[in-house]
C-alpha cells in the first residue's frame, strides 16, 4: 500500500518537473490561430498591391510608354505604407491569438521565456528591416522581397530554441524560397505571397492540428 | 529486496524545492520574481525554500540590481544539477515498479 502511494506521487513528481521545464525555457502558447491570421493579410496585401497599388501604375505606364520618377516614388510610398499596414494587421492578429491560448493554459503571455523568444526574433527581424530600408535608400528594389524571406526564416530559426521547435522547419522554408526567388527577382510579389501568405496558413492549420485541435 | 526509496533525495521532497531545480536546470539564471511566478507561491515561502538549497550547495545566489531595484537571480551548481538528476533516475526507477 505504501509503496503504491510512493509510486504514484515519484509519477506527479515527473509530470511537474516535465511541465516546469518546459513552461521555463520555452513559450510554448504560441497559437496556430496566429499563423493563420497572418498569412490571411500577407495574402490580402499582396493582392492589394498587385491589383489596387500596381493597377495605376501600369495604365500610366502603357499610357507615356516610359517610367517616370515621380510615379516610381509615389509608388514606393504606396507600397511601404501598404506594407507597413500588412505588418502592423498580421502583428496584432497574432498577438490576439496567443494571448487567448496564453489565458486559456494559464500561462503570463509577458514572462522570462516571452520576453527572450520576442527578442531573439527580433534580432534578426530588425537587421533585415534596416538592410532592406538601406537597400531602397539605394533604390536597389530587386532584392526586397528575397531579402524579407531570408531574413524572416533565419529569424523564425533563431527563435526555434524559444518556443514549439516546429517554428524552425517553416523558417528553413522561408529561407529556400527567398534564395529561389534571388534567381527570380522579377516575381518577387508572387513569392513574396506564397512565403508570408501561404506558408504562414499551411503552418498555422498544422500547428493548430497538432496542439490545439483536441482542447 | 532493494529498497525503491533509497535513490531518492530527501531536499527534493517537497514540491516547491524540486519545482525550483526542474527550472534552474533548463535556464541558465533566473530571477526571484520568475521563479515565483511560474511555482505560484508566496514570497516568503520561496525564499525558505531557496536558502535551503543554497545551504546544501544547490543552487548558487546572485545579488544585483536594476536601479535601485534589487534584483537577485539564481543558477544551479554543478553538485544541483547532479542531486537533481540522481534524484530522477530514483524516481524513474519508481514509476519502471508500477508497469
Amino acid at each position: 500500500m505504501n509503496e503504491q502511494n510512493q509510486q504514484l506521487e515519484s509519477l506527479q513528481d515527473v509530470k511537474d518537473i516535465r511541465r516546469l521545464m518546459e513552461r521555463s525555457s520555452r513559450f510554448i502558447s504560441l497559437s496556430g490561430l496566429s499563423g493563420v491570421a497572418a498569412g490571411v493579410f500577407g495574402l490580402a496585401g499582396a493582392a492589394i498591391a498587385r491589383y489596387v497599388v500596381f493597377k495605376d501604375y501600369y495604365a500610366e505606364y502603357s499610357e507615356r510608354g516610359h517610367f517616370e520618377g515621380k510615379d516610381f516614388q509615389a509608388l514606393k510610398l504606396q507600397l511601404i505604407v501598404l506594407a507597413a499596414g500588412v505588418f502592423a494587421a498580421a502583428f496584432f492578429s497574432a498577438f490576439y491569438f496567443t494571448w487567448r491560448k496564453s489565458n486559456q493554459q494559464g500561462n503570463s503571455l509577458w514572462s522570462a521565456v516571452s520576453k527572450r523568444l520576442f527578442l531573439n526574433l527580433a534580432i534578426p527581424l530588425a537587421a533585415g528591416g534596416l538592410f532592406i530600408l538601406g537597400m531602397l535608400q539605394h533604390n536597389e528594389w530587386r532584392f526586397v522581397a528575397p531579402s524579407c524571406l531570408v531574413f524572416y526564416g533565419l529569424a523564425l530559426v533563431n527563435a526555434s530554441k524559444y518556443t514549439l521547435t516546429d517554428i524552425r522547419y517553416l523558417g528553413y522554408c522561408e529561407i529556400i524560397l527567398g534564395l529561389i526567388n534571388m534567381q527570380r527577382t522579377g516575381y518577387g510579389l508572387f513569392f513574396w505571397a506564397i512565403g508570408f501568405g501561404v506558408l504562414h496558413i499551411a503552418y498555422g492549420i498544422v500547428m493548430w492540428w497538432k496542439y490545439e485541435r483536441v482542447q | 529486496m532493494k529498497n525503491p526509496i533509497t535513490g531518492l533525495n530527501k531536499i527534493f521532497d517537497n514540491r516547491i524545492r524540486l519545482g525550483v531545480m526542474s527550472i534552474l536546470v533548463v535556464n541558465d539564471e533566473i530571477s526571484f520574481n520568475d521563479l515565483k511566478q511560474m511555482l505560484e507561491v508566496t514570497d516568503g515561502n520561496l525564499a525558505t525554500h531557496l536558502v535551503s538549497l543554497e545551504e546544501n550547495g544547490y543552487i548558487k545566489v546572485h545579488k544585483g540590481f536594476i536601479g535601485r531595484k534589487t534584483n537577485t537571480t539564481y543558477s544551479v551548481t554543478k553538485n544541483g544539477e547532479k542531486a537533481f538528476t540522481d534524484h530522477i533516475s530514483a524516481l524513474e526507477n519508481m514509476i519502471k515498479g508500477i508497469k
